[in-house]
């Protein structure tokens, strides 16, 4: 009773300096008026420096012709491209490095981290120096050695290494493979490619339904990447199997025909790999040996193989304790993928460089790079947590 | 076999040879089943065989002795290159016959580093220990120090502001006339000093010739901007948790907001920011120098890292040690400093040792703006053209030395980790 005497009181006088709600708002808006004050102050200062330096304002650069070359572009480019034009081409290839890295230092990093369990003494060695020398060494280090290794340590393309019978060539200029010819038909296959995933996940979704219902398992697993490669591979056969290839070949001082790995994405995309994979596979381990002995030694009571134990009992609740930080060393690839300016690949920031050079407008710019980092870092945590979401423990 | 012994005891027999010894300890870690026999095979093969063209390389075929480059091509590592210039690569350009001033500080910033490890250290001595090191880091890099008027009132101003909110009620008249003595010097002395009726007197310290940023190189460089970005990005990284977790709506959306922009973007384009907007950020005239400039983008980086590994900290602690701190009629800087932070802070130390690791890597993204850090200097070893063609000797050589630093203090914060939880764990 007291207690409710005590909640239902007459707010006590004070006077308004001693009030803590007075109080916060005055410091608030201290604090607030202070930030303003300093950011008045460095706008002011801005403006009147590029007034006198004659630098333009405004986003109008973006529509003028850029006037540099890139290397590696995904889409068509040419130095009369817009600056829009070329910034887009930096967006993709960081996004290209990006996805590739996430995609396959999960792979990498999961195999390692599994490795250091291993009951083998020597591969749980093998995979603990890996981890240790990887992440106690800089990640611009290892881009360095390795772009100096492939453009120093490789021959240059007159003497490449070639292998499968001369149709792939490895030189200091890349990584030269053939392709097929571009014909109407990809693009329907790439259409069969999205159906068949899309069929895969509904029977995944089926089989689930069923085995909860009957407890009959089904296959999902091999018959789902039957779907997803085998509806392409259908469509190819009823275009009329088109089989022309582009091949590479020596022309001059460098390869035509073909298509190519350039080594700035490779030194970028290898180095970003196994820097990442370390960290990645400190986190799965620590997932895995965040579950309870008891969670496996229940599967294998229950008759599970230690394939299904792992798929079905360990996998999933390990996975609760593994998102959350997988989560920042995804946005730590996006983040780190700027490294490639160091060793001239392409992306972004290296376009954003240029551009800030050639036409002196560092703040447009620099809110660009923000912007797009931002926008990539939040769509990768927000369908994180989406995830996270799903595979969580749902309580009562 | 005769068994000779009494009936009802039993024969102690050692193990089969198979399970003991060196054998048995492979039979059960190499060779348990048939699939790990199988992976222990094939590694030892693939292993041996890498460790074999590499000790060949790196060992058996390295040249130690060479004069110019051209008497290591063709034969292994070329450790020549690494022994005629480590000068370059550990100190960078500057002055060469100044450059035992640069080996002291780096040994005075690795001495400071391994002193603040010691847990015996963490109270007032810390501070000893970071104000004198770092005066003797930067006399032997600048060669001369000019400490103005205006740092000593602000830092009475400090002490004296900080002692009289944190003493409030606990000391004594004496000790409180001491803080409002102090603060009010040092506020009387800056509005003077502002208004210019105070000259601008310095303390001048110049034993020696004068070095600018610009020539600073390798080792200490790195480590300057690793520890100092630590340094000021911890205070600032504190208020900045603190505001986040604040009641203060307002204080609350800044905090959130300038967290999460710092850590959505790579800190490459801060240093850009650094190098391309700083000086448009400010009035005409005024230069800020290249190294300030990448040690401040450094300091902002690090303090939103710094304030998330912090915000951990106070979510740990039970509310109870709020309201307590506030039953004992503390006021916000006494229940925070004396009752929260000490707590939460106890809790983040080896995950903040991991933030600073982190930095310290990082710090090799300062060559992209043209400061020769150590990866930096490293990679001027490689630019010359007598010694043209030998990347791989050079980065390892880094990367080895970074790997020790690293691996050190890593291994310092796991220890660390045991350490703390002493007290806790059952």
């Amino acid at each position: 009773m007291a207690v409710e005497a005590l909640g239902s009181a007459p707010r006590v006088k004070v006077a308004p300096w001693n009030d803590p709600v007075i109080r916060g708002w005055v410091f608030q808006i201290v604090v607030v008026g202070l930030v303003a004050a300093l950011a008045w102050y460095l706008i002011g200062n801005t403006l009147d420096n590029l007034n006198r330096q004659k630098i333009a304002s405004g986003f109008d650069y973006l529509g003028r012709e850029a006037g540099f070359e890139i290397g590696d572009t995904m889409i068509s480019y040419s130095p009369a491209s817009t600056y829009a034009r070329a910034i887009w081409v930096g967006i993709l290839n960081t996004l290209r490095v990006a996805v590739l890295g996430i995609i396959l230092s999960t792979i990498l990093g999961t195999l390692v981290g599994v490795g250091r369990l291993s009951p083998n003494w020597l591969l749980s060695k093998i995979c603990e120096w890996y981890v240790e020398a990887f992440r106690n060494v800089p990640l611009l280090l290892w881009l360095f050695l390795f772009y100096k290794l492939i453009s120093e340590a490789f021959p240059g393309p007159r003497q490449a290494i070639s292998a499968f019978w001369n149709s792939v060539f490895l030189s200091n200029r890349g990584l030269y493979f053939p392709v097929p010819v571009t014909d109407p038909i990809h693009k329907w296959m790439a259409v069969g490619l999205l159906a068949g995933i899309a069929g895969a996940i509904a029977l995944h979704r089926w089989a689930k339904k069923r085995q909860d219902a009957t407890g009959q398992p089904f296959p999902s697993i091999s018959a789902g990447i039957a779907v997803v490669l085998g509806l392409p591979a259908l469509v190819w056969l009823a275009g009329g199997a088109p089989t022309a290839m582009s091949w590479p070949a020596l022309k001059g001082f460098n390869f035509e025909g073909g298509a190519v790995i350039q080594p700035e994405f490779t030194a970028l995309l290898v180095g970003l790999v196994l820097y990442t994979s370390a960290f990645v596979a400190e986190i799965v381990r620590s997932g895995i040996l965040a579950l309870h002995k008891g969670q496996s030694e229940a599967a294998a009571a229950l008759g599970l193989s230690r394939g299904l134990a792992m798929r079905l009992v360990l996998l999933p609740q390990a996975l609760r304790v593994i998102v959350p930080p997988m989560t920042s060393q995804y946005l730590n690839i996006t983040k780190n993928s700027s490294l490639a300016i160091a060793i001239g690949y392409p992306d972004l920031v290296a376009s954003i460089n240029v551009t800030i050079n050639q036409t002196g407008q560092a703040i447009e710019n620099i809110l660009l790079i923000m912007a797009a980092y931002l926008s990539v870092s939040l769509s990768i945590s927000a369908f994180m947590n989406w995830y996270n979401r799903r595979i969580a423990l749902t309580e009562r | 076999m005769t068994d000779s012994l009494p009936t009802g005891e039993r024969r102690q027999l050692a193990p089969p040879l198979v399970e003991r010894g060196a054998l048995g300890w492979m039979r059960r870690n190499l060779f348990s089943s048939w699939v790990n026999g199988i992976i222990t095979v094939v590694l030892v093969v693939f292993v041996g065989s890498i460790l074999s063209s590499f000790l060949e390389w790196a060992v058996f075929t390295a040249n130690i002795t060479a004069e110019t480059g051209s008497e290591c091509h063709g034969q292994g590592a070329c450790w020549a290159l690494i022994i005629e210039k480590y000068r370059l690569i550990f100190f960078g350009t500057f002055p060469y016959e100044q450059q035992w001033r640069p080996l002291v500080a780096s040994i005075t910033l690795l001495a400071m580093l391994v002193l603040t490890s010691d847990r015996r250290m963490w109270n007032w001595r810390l501070l000893v220990i970071w104000t004198v090191g770092s005066f003797i880091t930067f006399l032997m890099m600048f060669g001369q120090i000019h400490l103005p008027i205006s740092l000593f009132l602000a830092i009475a101003l400090l002490v004296g502001g900080i002692g009289m909110s944190l003493r409030k009620a606990i000391a004594d008249t004496g000790e409180m006339n001491a803080y409002r003595f102090l603060a009010a010097i040092g506020l009387i002395g800056l509005a003077l000093r502002i208004a210019g009726v105070l000259p601008a007197w310095s303390l001048d310290i110049e034993p020696l010739s004068y070095v600018e940023t610009g020539l600073w190189g390798g080792i200490p460089v790195t480590l300057i901007l690793a520890s100092y970005g630590l340094v000021f990005a911890f205070p600032y990284g504190i208020l900045l948790a603190l505001g986040r977790r604040s009641d203060l709506p307002l204080i609350r959306a800044l905090c959130v907001g300038f967290i999460e922009l710092i850590r959505g973007v790579p800190l490459i384009s801060l240093l850009i920011m650094a190098s391309v907007m700083l000086p448009l950020f400010l009035p005409s005239g005024v230069t800020f120098d290249k190294f300030l400039r990448a040690q401040v983008a450094i300091i902002l980086f690090a303090g939103a890292y710094i304030a998330e590994v912090i915000r951990g900290g106070l979510q740990s602690l039970p509310k109870g040690q709020y309201e307590a701190a506030e039953a004992l009629g503390f006021n916000y800087v006494q229940k925070t400093a004396l009752i929260i932070l000490p707590q939460a802070l106890r809790v983040v130390i080896p995950p903040l040792i991991n933030t600073f690791l982190g930095f310290f890597k990082d710090t090799s993204l300062v060559l992209i703006i043209g400061i020769f850090d150590f990866l930096n200097t490293a990679n001027q070893a490689l630019v010359d053209p007598n010694w043209a063609g030998f990347p791989a000797e050079i980065y390892m050589f880094a990367a080895l030395i970074y790997f020790i630093f690293c691996y050190s203090v890593s291994r310092y914060s796991k220890h660390l980790e045991v350490e703390l939880n002493r007290g806790t764990r059952r």
